[in-house]
């Protein structure tokens, strides 16, 4: 889960990464009052999980509370690459002396953390990486040692940061890593990490990507969630307990496992593109033990999208028994009753296929067609799409 | 012959006692694994009978090992407590750990792994994986074993079920072994450690690699067939369609930006002379066309 900036500021605050003075707001009058508290000249910034904002027109200086007061009107509201702007943050405005860059992730091809340093902070790094790759220090961490005083100052040394600020660079590093380790996060970067014209180092902006597998051992990352992003389909899958990925097409899929459903949406796409060029309208994965429960919520959710046109259930029954599959599409449609009203394409293969293949032809539900193979099954489904 | 495990494979299980564990044992054992044992902190003295064999329970690896001889041992420990698990059988210097387990967190998992290659002595298999089978002489995870019987191919899969679904489509021929390494971020066994065990064996005479989008695993296991592999390789990549910053089930599959597309790893395969399937199923038919069946 990416985190907003506004999000990140208050983490790297709860372990004491120094940070400005800061403030949301979901309303010009709000962003007023956080300005008139916060005192001074303060910067304006949209809150999107999106780079490019201060390009968009969505970071905005503001002289004095009236001033931050119009210039959060504006933003407030604002599309920036396909993402509204529903909050801003009033933060303290600091004069600039020295913009760098610092940050803490999981290197997955070699399987380790990575520390990425550089002096040459505060624009996009892939830029500085690709251009002036001297002036970005890459160093390993393991995930056994972590980073400790001496690899900090070993990090610091190899990014050539200046001697007037080392020491305090040294001291947000091994914050950072608190946050990193801490948070369960799989990324945390601070760009521009700055001094102030009184040499003070600041974490200006930040961005932290957090594990959801570590959940069960971080109870407040729950209260982070965007609720408002969230697709009202995606968010009643979530409820139930089933992993929904919306997308945009007109077939909608219900697969087990997450390598035969993502080929799946592969095999629907081709298929497609003989058929009006439809695609699939989901990711649904029901997992190992499709039970008719499970079935009758994943088939809910897809026919509740307004979206979907047909439906195609792809299922290998390896620890899963077809039977059970074919038994809960059976006992889902008489759960849902009116309300399943488009065709679905079942293909069965594997543990006891021949059993469900056989429930489903004796079932005969007038929506219901069986296929014996995936591509001939998603070739089915795409044609009855595009009817 | 096979890679990793074969029919001398002594297997015990850690977590047997819970109810994932219980189930999957009596499906290994009915499939010919020689499972010797289980561990769960806090019951060790205690036999459990599944299904007519009397298993004796442990409290950590070391005590299983030195009492069983076993050699593999497979995970079905939850996410909370995986990591201790797992460290406990790299300390016994346990030869090969398959984790079944889903859901630990990546930094439990980066956690392990850095530890077991400081100690290098334990070769971890997934997280997130359903195991791997060596048709008829033995069965560590859960991957059905109905499916197909031995053969001549050799499978490397990040996903479980499009390994039983590769496996349905050649299930005429055979595998020497099959191996699902997982979908999470940071994993054990990658599909290199694979190819060249394949490559070594002299039982597989074919190579199916399935990958799937997230990550580089791909792009340097093409790499690595260009520099090492002369058996022919046939593959396949899942998640062409899938969008950018949506994770697709598995932890790992998430396209960022321009790195870990499915078009990226199929170009970078094909650029290895690997022939790649646009769907699983003529996939298959790549492979049996290069065995002539």
């Amino acid at each position: 889960m990416d985190l907003f900036e506004y999000q990140a500021r208050d983490i790297f605050e709860k372990h004491g990464v120094p940070v400005l003075a800061a403030a949301i707001a979901t309303t010009a009058d709000e962003a007023e009052r956080a300005a008139t508290d916060i005192g001074g000249k303060v910067v304006v910034k949209a809150q999107v999980k999106v780079g490019g904002r201060g390009k968009a027109g969505g970071v905005k200086l503001a002289e004095n509370p009236q001033d931050a007061r119009e210039k959060a009107g504006a933003i407030l509201g604002m599309d920036i690459k396909g993402h509204t702007v529903r909050t801003v943050m009033i933060a303290a405005a600091a004069p600039i002396e020295a913009e760098y860059y610092l940050s803490i992730l999981l290197d997955r091809s070699n399987r380790t953390f990575l520390v990425m340093a550089s002096v040459s902070g505060g624009m996009d790094i892939e830029e500085v990486a690709r251009t002036t790759p001297e002036k970005l220090a890459k160093i390993p961490v393991s995930a056994v040692d972590g980073i400790s005083l001496a690899k900090a100052k070993e990090i610091v040394a190899a990014a050539a940061f200046p001697a007037d600020v080392a020491d305090q660079v040294v001291q947000v590093l091994l914050k950072l890593w608190d946050v990193f380790q801490g948070e369960d996060a799989t990324l945390v970067e601070v760009n521009p990490l700055v001094k102030t014209n009184d040499g003070k180092i600041i974490a200006l902006d930040g961005k932290v990507t957090l594990d959801e597998n570590a959940d069960f051992r971080q109870p407040d990352h729950q209260g982070l969630v965007d609720q408002d992003a969230e697709n009202p389909l995606e968010a009643a899958a979530k409820e139930k307990g089933l992993n929904y990925v919306k997308l945009d097409g007109q077939v909608g899929i219900i697969g087990n496992g997450a390598g035969l459903v993502m080929s799946t949406l592969d095999v629907v796409a081709y298929a497609g593109e003989k058929h009006g060029g439809v695609l699939p309208a989901n990711f649904l994965d029901i997992g190992g033990g499709a039970s008719a429960q499970i079935m009758a919520d994943g088939l809910s959710i897809i026919l509740g999208d307004a979206d979907v046109k047909s439906v195609f259930v792809n299922v290998f029954g390896g620890i899963t028994a077809c039977d059970a599959v074919a038994s809960g599409i059976v006992q889902a449609l008489e759960l849902l009753g009116p309300k399943a009203t488009k065709p679905i394409v079942v293909r069965l293969d594997g543990n006891n296929v021949v059993e469900g293949r056989a429930i489903l032809a004796k079932a005969a539900h007038p929506l219901v067609e069986q296929a014996d193979t995936m591509d001939g099954a998603a070739n089915r489904a795409a044609e009855l799409a595009a009817k | 012959m096979s890679i990793f495990i074969n029919d001398a494979s002594k297997v015990i299980v850690q977590g047997m006692t819970g109810s994932e564990g219980t189930k999957h044992t009596r499906r290994m054992l009915a499939s010919g694994t020689k499972i010797v044992g289980g561990v769960t902190p806090g019951k060790g003295g205690q036999v459990v009978d599944i299904d007519g064999h009397q298993l004796p329970v442990f409290n950590t690896v070391a005590e299983a090992m030195s009492a069983t001889g076993a050699n593999v041992s497979v995970v079905f420990v939850p996410p909370k407590f995986a990591k201790a698990a797992i460290i406990d059988a790299i300390d016994a210097t346990m030869p090969l750990v398959v984790v079944i387990t889903e859901g630990i967190p990546v930094h439990d998992s980066a956690s392990f792994y850095a530890y077991s290659q400081t100690k290098g002595t334990t070769q971890i298999i997934g997280p997130n994986c359903p195991g791997l089978i060596s048709p008829g002489k033995s069965n560590v995870g859960i991957i059905p074993a109905d499916i197909t019987g031995a053969g001549p191919i050799g499978l490397v899969s990040k996903s479980g079920t499009l390994t039983y679904q590769m496996m349905y489509e050649l299930r005429d021929i055979g595998f020497s072994t099959a191996v699902g390494i997982g979908g999470d971020p940071v994993i054990g066994t990658t599909h290199i450690d694979c190819l060249r065990a394949f490559q070594d064996d002299p039982d597989t005479t074919a190579i199916v690699m399935i990958g799937e989008i997230g990550g580089d695993a791909e792009e340097r296991a093409a790499a690595f067939i260009a520099e090492y592999v002369t058996k022919p390789v046939v593959g396949y990549v899942a998640g062409f369609t899938a969008p950018e910053g949506k994770t697709m089930g598995h932890a790992g599959a998430i396209v960022s930006g321009s790195s870990g597309t499915a078009q990226g790893k199929k170009d970078a395969l094909e650029a290895a002379g690997v022939k790649v399937g646009q769907t699983p199923s003529e996939t298959a038919r790549l492979l049996r066309a290069i065995l002539g069946r």
